[in-house]
């Protein structure tokens, strides 16, 4: 349990918040031309890191908004939450 | 050669205050090459590597754990053991299972405490029926034992169910697979450790896997903390850290690794002789032979390797029980933990080859692979030996991310993911 610092509302507890899964996933520009193996590889396979890991996160109860965040799943602390559509603060 | 445990041996040992039973299981250094190496000394890693040298006669191999056997999710589930899946490639692997289990504690000469005392869903919506009906249909169909139970049966199974009408989420009715149980899961461990120990294989705890060594798509060997160990079979059995093993290697699994927590009261007299599961409301609850009530609680939604989960799945989990058993209301619970449980889109587990030459991989157990202990580490060693798959397990192969072949247990099992 942690406490999240949404970009738009502030310090909320992490229980107000949906874990989206890892960020930063390109739909492909081109679905009809993917193989079989580029489609798994955009639907299933996860990078799944212990360590510093991107991923989305939603405001679900709260402002209902998306936004990214970058955190060590090996202890949950988070380095950095930036807006959809920004550049990671963090390489 | 070991000595067979008995009640000889035991009142043998009696004499001298039990100070002088021999060790369960040696202590080796690792040797520079083995035929086969697993890397997980779990109940899983240690099944696999005993029947590989029982049922496939290769002695020369070893299990590398890097803290103790049976140290992570083997010591931290509920210890649930069931088949009653519904889909015909996992009611084949379940049910593989619980027959190993039913003769596993005279196989190992070692007490495992298997408990058949059944297991016992819960239905509290008119889909819940539906959904519990057709499983009964279903494993009956695969012969497995099922039946359905109504309300009232449901209250004669087990008297301090909260029955009411009147409740948030009444009690429509049950399922009951009565060959279900529980089983001591550290004993699991132990017993199979023993057994493969005595059988010659190095069992090596405190020894991390820091990298793989590939010569192409082939494998030469793993980097450890304990040196460099030369083999051409990888079989990994790492559960929440099977992503991690998979990056040494350069490959990419469909998992996520996330917190499942579980929880135990003080003990107290026989109050649940059996074991109820509810999805719908998440609550699971059945009672320890020491007299805890042992409580499976759910995943949070976000990855983390941290071994610790959010207070509020504990919170949700514990009103379920407490309106399910309003007669637990006034328990203390005794100790909280969390255990990493990786698990795949469709929450089936992985026992497949892989692209690359003599690396396997068991994983993707999820929040449900103790119960199948015996029967993973059975199909798992013959996967290893045979370099393809049994029947009982080709459909969970990892190549059905790829072609939409998916065994799709996502809610269709007898718990909620």
């Amino acid at each position: 349990m942690f406490i999240i610092n949404c970009p738009y509302c502030g310090e909320r507890e992490q229980s107000e918040f949906k874990a989206g899964g890892e960020a930063h996933i390109v739909r492909p520009k081109q679905p009809t031309e993917l193989s079989d193996d580029e489609w798994a590889e955009y639907l299933f396979m996860r990078k799944n890191i212990k360590g510093i890991q991107f991923e989305r996160w939603n405001h679900s109860h709260g402002c209902r908004k998306w936004f990214n965040m970058v955190r060590d799943t090996s202890n949950d602390e988070i380095k950095a939450v930036y807006k959809m559509g920004e550049k990671p603060p963090i390489e | 050669m070991k000595k067979k445990y008995s009640i000889f041996s035991l009142i043998k040992n009696a004499f001298s205050y039990h100070e002088n039973w021999g060790k369960a299981w040696k202590d080796p250094t690792p040797k520079k090459e083995y035929e086969a190496v697993i890397v997980g000394g779990g109940g899983h890693g240690l099944a696999t590597a005993y029947y590989l040298a029982k049922k496939h006669n290769m002695k020369n191999i070893a299990v590398l754990e890097k803290g103790w056997i049976g140290g992570g999710n083997t010591g931290r589930n509920t210890t649930i053991i069931r088949s009653n899946y519904l889909w015909d490639a996992s009611a084949g692997l379940y049910d593989h299972a619980l027959k190993i289990w039913e003769g596993l504690s005279q196989e190992l000469n070692y007490n495992i405490m298997f408990s058949q005392r059944g297991v016992m869903n819960l239905a509290h919506n008119l889909q819940d029926v539906r959904d519990l009906k057709r499983r009964t249909h279903a494993n009956r169909l695969n012969g497995i034992d099922a039946v359905y139970l109504s309300t009232d049966e449901v209250k004669k199974f087990c008297p301090i169910i909260n029955t009411s009408p009147d409740i948030r989420y009444p009690v429509l009715g049950g399922t009951l697979q009565r060959r279900a149980g529980t089983a001591r899961h550290d004993a699991v461990a132990w017993g199979y450790a023993r057994g493969a120990d005595e059988m010659g294989v190095d069992i090596i705890q405190n020894c991390e896997v820091k990298g793989i060594k590939r010569n192409g798509d082939t494998v030469e060997g793993l980097e450890t903390t304990k040196g460099f160990i030369k083999t051409n079979k990888i079989g990994v059995a790492a559960a929440g850290h099977s992503s991690v093993i998979a990056n040494m290697a350069g490959l990419k699994l469909p998992l996520e690794s996330k917190p499942l927590q579980a929880l135990v009261s003080e003990p107290v007299k026989p109050i649940i002789d059996t074991v109820v599961m509810s999805n719908a409301v998440h609550a699971y609850v059945s009672q320890s032979d020491k007299g805890e009530l042992v409580i499976g609680a759910g995943t949070d939604d976000y990855v983390s390797y941290s071994q610790k989960g959010s207070h509020d799945i504990v919170e949700g989990t514990l009103n379920a029980i407490l309106e399910l058993y309003p007669i637990f209301s006034r328990m203390r619970m005794l100790r909280q933990w969390g255990g990493i449980v990786d698990i795949c889109p469709d929450a089936s587990p992985i026992i497949s080859k892989t692209s690359i030459k003599g690396l396997y991989f068991n994983c993707g157990w999820g929040t449900g692979g103790f119960k199948a202990t015996p029967g993973s580490g059975d199909l798992f060693a013959h996967t290893i030996a045979n370099d393809e798959p049994h029947k009982l397990n080709a459909a969970f192969n990892i190549n059905r991310f790829v072609s939409g072949d998916l065994v799709d247990e996502h809610g269709a099992a007898a718990v909620a993911h």
